[in-house]
């Protein structure tokens, strides 16, 4: 029989925490397949955030750190700079990187650090229970915004990824989904490209944004949810190349 | 040289990889060193957007197996807690220096001793301490560096150098020395890519039931062995003496001149001064006060070393506290009148 697929080594054989129908798993593995790919493992590591994705050093079989809510790219900036050999990724949510730690990632990108920023943004909080994030779409009804998020007191959706891309210490910024397979093999494309950068020396930060389903939070079957980042967060989070300088 | 320069380059020759820090005075003479001096040396200067993120790039220096830094004064110590609680759950090891200013708030630039609580109770959240050591003169604060970097590798834990706005400014001769490195262990834990070896995780969540538990009885058991080993004061007079001073720092400075000033006039003074703040010399001052004789506690705060003072000594003997808070130092003949006022009411 022909194997035509198989788990990638620097993804553990161990069933993950996350929700039925999430996308951290099917992100976990796009980013181990990439490592493997690339021939890195052995000398990448990887910063785990405060959210979901918090036990990521469970299932990824890398050298990784868990760090404090929001400060991965500063925890970063530590490693790459005394480690200029070794790469460097920090895998943040949206409430990580776009609330509580948006101060970090804009400096980070703004003193061009040689690292590569994993963005998974579902536009909601899940490890707490469902709240608000800087990402919640307008109208979204979330544990904190019961009546449905109103730009009138909380704000419009953040778009940092533009924010990002307009400093030059920003290399590449992509905003990708795993919506259908064309996405999920285009995430997997960004996502090596990014670590290539890193691998050439490029110098600027890199980041992929991938607009991931949570089913639990947006109340809604996983096949729904789909179709729901692929009809409504698309329209407020366009897919793309914000920038690439390779 | 002052105390600020003579520390950055005793961190330098202690070996460090990296500095990481923020301005704040009275501090800057640090991070304006270091920015010269690291890059001069190969090494890294990062002047980070906060004291937020110096620590936490400390953090990460730290956990792939680098000596890093980070300096700042009192209100930026308080912002770097959140990184030195996650330092002390993680086990990494860490060397910050507080240059303390008077507070609270933003306070003022003077030089200060508000920050002893925060310093020797851990300062952030959770069941944790930090080694905190406590020079009183240029040359001892140079010396304490390659000190707190091997005490940090040792233990895996934050050493923190509580320094204030006098000792960091002033300037005397100091002769800087690369010692002899005591045998450290080795870091096979840190971060350094999983290349034929299984993976290496740094973490502080410990989720599964009991784990947490059992992390904070083995850093309690680690923290009584640096009890044992690493605690640290220096005894001036202390024999013969009818009253004690304890004082630690600059003050410990003036008091001494206070002490001699007190034996000539024929009243018999001594000093304590704790040299380690944390693991504070408790058995040393409980020892003292088996005699009965007056402790005079002098800080410049409004009473924070006191408590542990009165701790050790366990209400065998008085203890009486001056202190004089918010950039306020205390004069030598301040001092003598104190111990003055103690001992003639005493002896009536
Ligand atoms: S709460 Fe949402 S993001 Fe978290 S694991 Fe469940 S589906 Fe995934």
């Amino acid at each position: 029989m022909k194997t035509v697929f198989k788990r990638t080594p620097s993804l553990k054989d161990t069933q993950t925490h996350y929700c039925p129908g999430c996308g951290h798993g099917l992100a976990h593995r796009l980013l181990a397949e990439a490592i493997d790919e690339l021939g890195i493992h052995d000398r990448t590591i990887g910063i785990a955030p405060v959210g979901c994705a918090v036990l990521a050093y469970d299932y990824l079989d890398v050298d990784m750190i868990e760090v404090a809510h929001g400060r991965a790219p500063a925890v970063a900036t530590g490693m790459k700079r005394t480690n200029p050999d070794k790469i460097i990724f920090s895998y943040q949510g949206d409430g990580d990187l776009a609330a509580i730690g948006t101060a970090e990632i804009i400096h980070a990108a703004h003193r061009a650090e040689q690292i590569t920023v994993i963005f998974i943004n579902n536009a909601v909080f899940g490890m707490t229970g469902g709240q608000m994030a800087p990402t919640t779409l307008l109208g979204q009804v979330t544990t904190t915004t019961p009546q449905g998020r109103q730009s009138n007191g909380q704000g419009f959706p953040l778009q940092i990824s533009e924010l990002l891309a307009i400093l030059p210490g920003a290399i590449y910024v992509e905003r990708c989904s795993v919506y259908n397979p064309a996405q999920i093999s285009n995430t997997k494309k960004a996502i090596k490209h990014a670590f290539e950068l890193q691998m050439n020396g490029a110098k600027g930060l890199s980041l992929v944004e991938v607009l991931s389903p949570c089913p639990t939070y947006w109340h809604m079957s996983p096949a729904r949810s789909m179709e729901w980042i692929e009809k409504e967060m698309t329209k407020v989070f366009p897919l793309g190349k914000l920038k690439d300088i390779a | 040289m002052c105390g600020n320069e003579a520390l950055s380059e005793a961190a330098i020759i202690a070996g460090l990889d990296a500095y990481f820090g923020y301005p704040i005075t009275p501090q800057n003479e640090i991070t304006a060193y270091m920015s010269r001096r690291m890059p001069e040396q190969g090494k890294v200067f990062v002047q980070s957007e906060s004291e937020l993120a110096a620590i936490n790039m400390v953090f990460g220096a730290s956990a792939t197996g680098k000596r890093s830094m980070t300096t700042s004064s009192s209100p930026g110590i308080s912002l770097m807690q959140e990184g030195i609680s996650y330092l002390a759950g993680a086990e990494l090891p860490a060397v910050v220096v507080n240059v303390m200013r008077g507070g609270p708030g933003l306070g003022n630039i003077s030089p200060s001793q508000g920050d002893y609580f925060q310093a020797t109770r851990g300062g952030g959240h959770g069941d944790y301490k930090t080694i905190v050591i406590a020079p009183s003169s240029v040359q001892e604060l140079a010396d304490s560096m390659s000190r707190a970097f091997d005490l940090a590798d040792i233990y895996r834990m934050t050493v923190l150098i509580l320094a204030d706005g006098i000792l960091g400014q002033m300037m005397e001769p100091v002769v800087l020395d690369k010692k002899p490195k005591p045998p450290l262990p080795a870091k096979d834990w840190a971060l350094t890519g999983a290349k034929q070896r299984p993976q290496n995780i740094v973490r502080s969540l410990w989720l599964k039931d009991g784990a947490l538990e059992k992390l904070n009885y083995k850093l309690q058991e680690k923290y009584r062995q640096v009890q044992k080993n690493e605690t640290r004061c220096e005894q001036y007079m202390v024999d013969d003496a009818d009253i004690v001073i304890v004082a630690y720092g600059i003050v410990a400075r003036i008091a001494i001149s206070a002490v001699n000033k007190a034996r000539q006039e024929g009243i018999k003074a001594g000093l304590i001064r704790p040299i380690t703040l944390w693991p504070f010399p408790t058995e040393q001052i409980d020892k003292a006060s088996e005699e009965l004789r007056i402790f005079l506690v002098v800080e410049m705060s409004c009473g924070q070393m006191v408590d542990d003072v009165k701790l050790a000594i366990a209400g065998k003997s008085p203890v009486v506290f001056h202190g004089r808070p918010g950039g306020g130092v205390p004069s030598v003949d301040e001092i003598l009148e104190k111990i003055r006022q103690l001992t003639v009411r005493n002896s009536v």
